[in-house]
């Protein structure tokens, strides 16, 4: 497997490879020029634009404003990257990654911190509101009755099970990092801090003021406060946990570049939360995003653009319909005279490039299905080239026994050709390395898979998380949003997700409210005759 | 020959008096009918309107009282002896025909033909 010039800089991120960059060409949205048959060769290159720095042509245009016949021998252009250097925009990127890492852990460890302060505060105050009177006036204090050491055991162990519910509900690795703060959590967590220090402020007052002797009361008081904590405990699970079971909403979520949707049923949650979700769930059911599948309709857009161009025989300031902003109205007016002149005449002019798509996907569908057989012929007559061997076979100990990795590196190189071949027409080979094929060869074999188990990972496109770790992007994910995104979901909210080549647009909508009506049907009335054509004669 | 709901039903229509014979113990007629509303009038392949569950003649038996009395196959019967015979099922149309008692039955039977010689010969 030759390594790929289309190779889409995924490993920019990894940070070992930054200062040689592989071909290291990225393609955005934006990218300016691509080579023409990009859609045909495997080897099409992106040459990436900074924005804030234009390329050849516009540098100069923006220069002038007198046209000049010779600008393209005396321009020197503004390239995006080289072998061997970092341009402008890997630095901005570095120090930009730098920031994010280090502000949100700094967030990070001090919500945990917070949390942990609170938590050691509101367990041992109610040991502290038992042990302060033995501690300040033991000699005034009344014996600890039956019933008082009752209430011992009964607090003892409602504090155990608090340490428990409360291990279960909050000790869990975080699994994501939400951009604002989790309300409903930082509500309960200033409830009980209200809470516990209203307690305190009432023990400080009436018993440690006035150094009450009835050490019952004071057991009964601490009880009801790891009483009143578990209640704030459920009404935790119940806001965090259980309101938000219930379905309320439909979000249906997209994706911008190849229209792929999945429809999701949420509860009532915050933007962020909704946001949350649907990124989990974008990693499970949404087959990976492959953005060689995309050269071919650009280069059919590409294709429109280049088709006609605009002269003006006026003399006038030539501008493009698609430079920057212009600087007068004429220019402004003139622009869209030409961009609606264009739309008429491409309206007008006979396309056939209908045909040529048609023709194209024909092809390209035969040539896949070739090749798909050629690979599980290959494929299944290397699977016979290896057997498990069994228990009495070992202690004979043949000659040439192999491990599963050794067995897969053995019948690999005769389904490698076709294999290969098969991936260039899918545009599936920058998503397989052939680390990863020898790994998956040695698993399916260790697991007696058949040929077609093997197969099927590299036939259809799997979900993100099938593929590499550097395909997964899990730190790059924006929320977009004209609300905020602490407040709840509403009829028709739209966010957007944006991750680096591709934005996931979400749509919510609320799920009707169903009226069920019931309809008693006896079963004794299910009667039935037959249709009569009866024939006399009189 | 078709109807429409609430408004009377009207037809051209032709005498036809049939003199029962008997054989045996039993008088005939001659003929055989089908139809009525507790049939389905989709069946029914002498009707124009396919909804329309009237009593029709289904056979005439050649050389009984019925052809000789000019009853053909495919005529809707819509009177006999002055009882309306649109709107009966199929049993009550056929104790209509074979009252015991009554030796004459006389019939108002519509056809297609009817109706079309009428209009030739108004124009």
């Amino acid at each position: 497997m030759d390594t790929e010039s289309t190779y889409s800089g995924y490993s920019y991120y990894s940070g070992r490879s930054r200062g040689s960059h592989r071909h290291g060409e990225r393609s955005r949205d934006r990218h300016k020029s691509h080579s023409k048959d990009g859609s045909r060769s495997e080897k099409s290159v992106t040459i990436n634009a900074p924005p804030a720095e234009p390329l050849l042509g516009d540098s100069s245009v923006r220069g002038d404003e007198v046209q000049d016949d010779n600008w393209g021998e005396t321009t020197t252009a503004v390239t995006g990257t080289s072998e061997h250097s970092l341009s402008q925009e890997d630095i901005v990127r570095i120090t930009k990654d730098l920031e994010d890492s280090v502000g949100l852990d700094c967030r990070r460890y001090f919500t945990l911190t917070l949390a942990v302060v609170l938590g050691v505060l509101v367990f041992l105050t109610p040991l502290a509101f038992l042990a302060l009177p033995h501690l300040l006036w033991p000699e005034k204090l009344q014996t600890c009755g039956t019933a008082c050491e009752g209430l011992f055991i009964s607090i003892s162990f409602k504090l155990l099970i608090l340490l428990f519910a409360v291990w279960a509900l909050f000790f869990r690795a975080p699994r994501a990092g939400l951009p604002r703060v989790f309300v409903f959590r930082a509500l309960l967590a200033v409830l009980v801090l209200l809470f516990v220090i209203s307690y305190w402020l009432f023990y400080g007052v009436r018993i440690l003021d006035s150094q009450d002797e009835n050490y019952q009361g004071i057991v009964q008081y601490a009880v009801s406060l790891v009483d009143a904590l578990l209640f704030i405990h459920y009404l935790a699970i119940v806001l965090l946990e259980l309101r938000q079971l219930q379905p309320a909403f439909s979000v249906c979520a997209t994706r911008s570049t190849d229209g792929e949707t999945r429809h999701y049923n949420l509860g009532q949650l915050s933007i962020q939360r909704a946001a949350l979700v649907v990124i989990e769930n974008y990693y499970r059911d949404f087959p990976v995003h492959n953005p060689a599948l995309l050269t071919a309709s650009k280069s059919r857009a590409a294709k429109h653009l280049a088709g006609l161009k605009v002269y003006n025989v006026d003399g006038e300031l030539p501008t493009t319909p698609n430079t920057g902003p212009p600087d007068n109205n004429a220019a402004t007016g003139l622009a869209h005279s030409q961009s609606r002149a264009m739309i008429a005449a491409a309206a007008r002019r006979r396309d056939t490039s209908h045909n040529d798509l048609y023709y194209e996907e024909a092809e390209h569908e035969r040539r896949v299905r070739k090749r798909k057989a050629r690979l599980v012929v290959a494929v299944e007559e290397a699977f016979t080239h290896i057997k498990r061997m069994q228990e009495e076979e070992q202690k004979k100990a043949p000659g040439d026994v192999m491990d599963p990795r050794e067995a897969a590196q053995a019948i690999f190189p005769s389904m490698a050709r076709a294999l290969q071949k098969y991936l260039r027409t899918t545009r599936q080979q920058h998503c397989h390395s052939m680390e990863s094929i020898q790994q998956h060869l040695a698993f399916c074999i260790t697991n007696n898979m058949t040929p077609k188990a093997f197969l099927e990972s590299y036939l259809t496109p799997g979900p993100t998380l099938q593929y590499g770790r550097e395909r997964w992007l899990a730190r790059q994910w924006t929320l977009i949003s004209e609300a905020s995104v602490t407040s709840g979901l509403k009829e028709g909210t739209i966010f957007l997700l944006k991750c680096i080549d591709f934005s996931l647009v979400v749509t919510a909508r609320r799920i009707p409210y169903i009226q069920l009506s019931e309809e008693f049907i006896d079963p004794k009335s299910h009667k039935f005759v037959l249709r009569l054509q009866s024939e006399t004669s009189v | 020959m078709s109807f429409i709901p609430g408004q009377p039903v009207t037809a051209v229509v032709q005498r036809i008096e049939i003199r029962k014979l008997r054989q045996g113990e039993h008088l005939i007629l001659g003929f055989s009918i089908g139809g009525g509303i507790d049939q389905d009038p989709g069946q029914n392949p002498f009707s124009e309107d396919k909804a329309d569950k009237g009593i029709y003649v289904t056979r005439v038996t050649p050389g009984g009282p019925a052809e000789v009395a000019g009853l053909m196959m495919g005529d809707k019967v819509m009177q006999v002896n002055g009882w309306d015979m649109t709107m009966v099922t199929h049993d009550q149309a056929r104790k209509r025909l074979t009252k015991k008692n009554e030796e004459v039955v006389r019939l108002l039977v519509t056809r297609k033909s009817l109706e079309q010689a009428v209009r030739h010969s108004m124009m």
